[in-house]
């Protein structure tokens, strides 16, 4: 209870080993952390959407089955092999890219690729899945008789419908990336909460640890809570009373 | 006290409660032809199996003894490169463990706390899910207010919070998996049954005096069975992501018991001299991972077609 008095005027206690305040020894490394998770979304979406999008339209060719093999493989590599594997063929044999720290842009592709290949994966197999569940609909029969081109009918009537249900799972990925971030940042040796976290566990500073899992649970609620809110301004028929 | 059923009146209701299963025959039938049909089912079948023989034989395939240091023989390249040989087909390590010997050993520490995490969150999942479902209430406010709590905090960094605490060991490792893993289940059960509960059949069984203990497991836990089998399939691999991500940060298995996260925590120092370090024990990983999920996608196409992208 004196526990969570204090931590709802901030204070999380000191940090055992810095001999400072917790909380502000993790805020300081969210920056890092959010600019890592939010890169990585960035990322999965560019992928996933077109690939999502045209994997539902061109169901069951070629191209169909291999996005969905790749999605499959995606899901299924560990995170930490395949940040080693992006840095072994990149930075140690080919020598393109620095191996660990943050700094420019170039920093930051290796751990951002590494952390959303996940969601990536996870978002096209969605989109397609969303994708050919609003083709089936009526109003997509409608749009294409009334003579619209393939294209705007997809983009326009269809896609749009689908993104409804995405935005919702990227609200739940941001999860998935704070926590992948706990490895992906101790592979690049990436100066964010997740590494932080990590060391301090093993320095047993439990009052930073406890404020490092607090702060990112925090962030995670509050993102979803936006997520919400994009909700309902997305989809008009969706109203909070 | 209502008055007692008449017993044929109750034969009739169980009979059409039953019916309202699947049956179990046809069912027998599609699951080998959808096999036959599906090859990346198939496949990942194979891999499944393979690992399981591979896990269950180890002592007996392993070419070498795990553990067995000789450091005069220390990072020797795999059979194929120039400084390899025949002796160690993936080359050894940076104790001159043969890497080969020590991936065999290693799939026993995956496949059993995959499967055990599961075996253990799932019944209790299922439960707790099953009744918060059928009895509403105060007790599914409850069940569900501490799933969401739980889910507010993303898994592995509660995992490695509490492995940090607890200490790392294989025992530990499952229970942590186990206590983050029933929250999926719970919420799948719960949802199924609180549709479940106003269809007629389990209005008829209640109707001649099921109770609810029989009505729960006799005539809804046969219902959600199915998605259950295949969310538990992609949680087994899952939970052995998880391991080996616990075990990479050192936090899960400790050395020396081989394990696949551990020997690419213990190669990734050697990354620029020895790739097959952390090569090999990772293609293990994502190799035994993907014949689960190609099962579980095998399983999900033919049990529970709705289910989409879990």
């Amino acid at each position: 209870m004196e526990f969570v008095r204090r931590a709802l005027h901030g204070d999380l206690g000191r940090s055992l080993r810095y001999r400072q305040p917790a909380l502000p020894l993790v805020l300081e490394r969210l920056p890092a952390t959010a600019e890592l998770a939010l890169a990585a979304l960035f990322v999965s979406l560019l992928v996933a959407i077109p690939a999502g999008v045209i994997s539902a339209v061109r169901r069951d060719t070629a191209y169909d089955n291999l996005t969905m093999l790749g999605a499959l493989f995606g899901q299924s590599m560990p995170v930490f092999w395949l940040g080693i594997m992006l840095i072994l063929i990149f930075s140690v044999r080919l020598e393109l890219l620095p191996t660990s720290g943050r700094g420019g842009l170039d920093h930051l592709i290796l751990p951002a690729l590494t952390l959303g290949l996940y969601s990536t994966a996870r978002v096209t197999r969605l989109v397609r899945a969303g994708m050919l569940d609003v083709i089936g609909q009526d109003y997509i029969r409608t749009a294409q008789a009334k003579g619209l081109p393939d294209r705007r009918v997809i983009v326009k009537h269809a896609l749009r419908n689908t993104l409804i249900p995405v935005v919702t799972i990227i609200g739940l990925e941001l999860g998935t990336l704070l926590g992948g971030a706990v490895i992906t940042e101790t592979i690049f040796a990436w100066p964010g909460i997740g590494r932080l976290a990590v060391t301090a566990i093993f320095q047993r500073d439990y009052p930073l640890v406890q404020a490092t899992v607090l702060v990112t649970a925090l962030v995670f609620v509050l993102s979803n809570l936006l997520v919400d809110l994009l909700y309902g301004w997305l989809d008009p028929r969706i109203r909070y009373t | 006290m209502a008055r007692p059923a008449d017993p044929v009146h109750v034969a009739v209701a169980h009979a059409l409660a039953d019916a309202a299963r699947p049956a179990r025959r046809s069912r027998r039938r599609r699951f080998v032809s959808a096999l036959v049909r599906k090859r990346a089912g198939v496949i990942g079948l194979a891999i499944v199996l393979l690992n399981v023989v591979v896990a269950l034989s180890a002592p007996v395939l392993a070419p070498h003894d795990p553990l067995d240091q000789d450091v005069a023989r220390r990072l020797l390249p795999p059979a194929w490169l120039a400084g390899g040989g025949a002796e160690h087909l993936l080359g050894t390590d940076q104790l001159g463990r043969d890497i080969l010997s020590r991936i065999i050993h290693g799939s026993r520490i995956s496949l059993l706390i995959g499967l055990l995490s599961v075996v253990l969150s799932l019944p209790v999942g299922v439960g707790l899910g099953l009744l918060a479902g059928y009895f509403t209430g105060r007790l599914d406010d409850v069940t569900m207010r501490i799933a969401d709590v739980q889910l507010a905090f993303p898994f592995i960094l509660l995992a490695i919070t509490i492995a940090g605490v607890l200490g790392p060991s294989p025992r530990n490792v499952i229970l942590i998996l186990a206590v983050g893993g029933w929250v999926v289940y719970a919420r799948l059960a719960r949802g199924q049954a609180l549709s479940l509960r106003e269809k007629e059949f389990i209005e008829a069984a209640r109707g001649l005096g099921g109770g609810s203990f029989r009505i729960l497991f006799r005539h809804m836990l046969p219902n959600v069975i199915s998605p259950i089998i295949v969310v538990g399939t992609f949680g087994v691999a899952q939970m052995i992501l998880l391991e080996s991500s616990l075990s990479f940060l050192g936090l899960g298995v400790q050395p020396p018991t081989p394990s696949w996260g551990g020997m690419l925590n213990d190669g990734r120092a050697y990354i620029t001299v020895a790739w097959w370090l952390t090569t090999f024990p990772g293609a293990a990983i994502m190799l035994t991972v993907l014949g689960i999920n190609f099962v579980g996608d095998w399983l999900r196409d033919l049990l529970d077609p709705r289910l989409q992208s879990v």
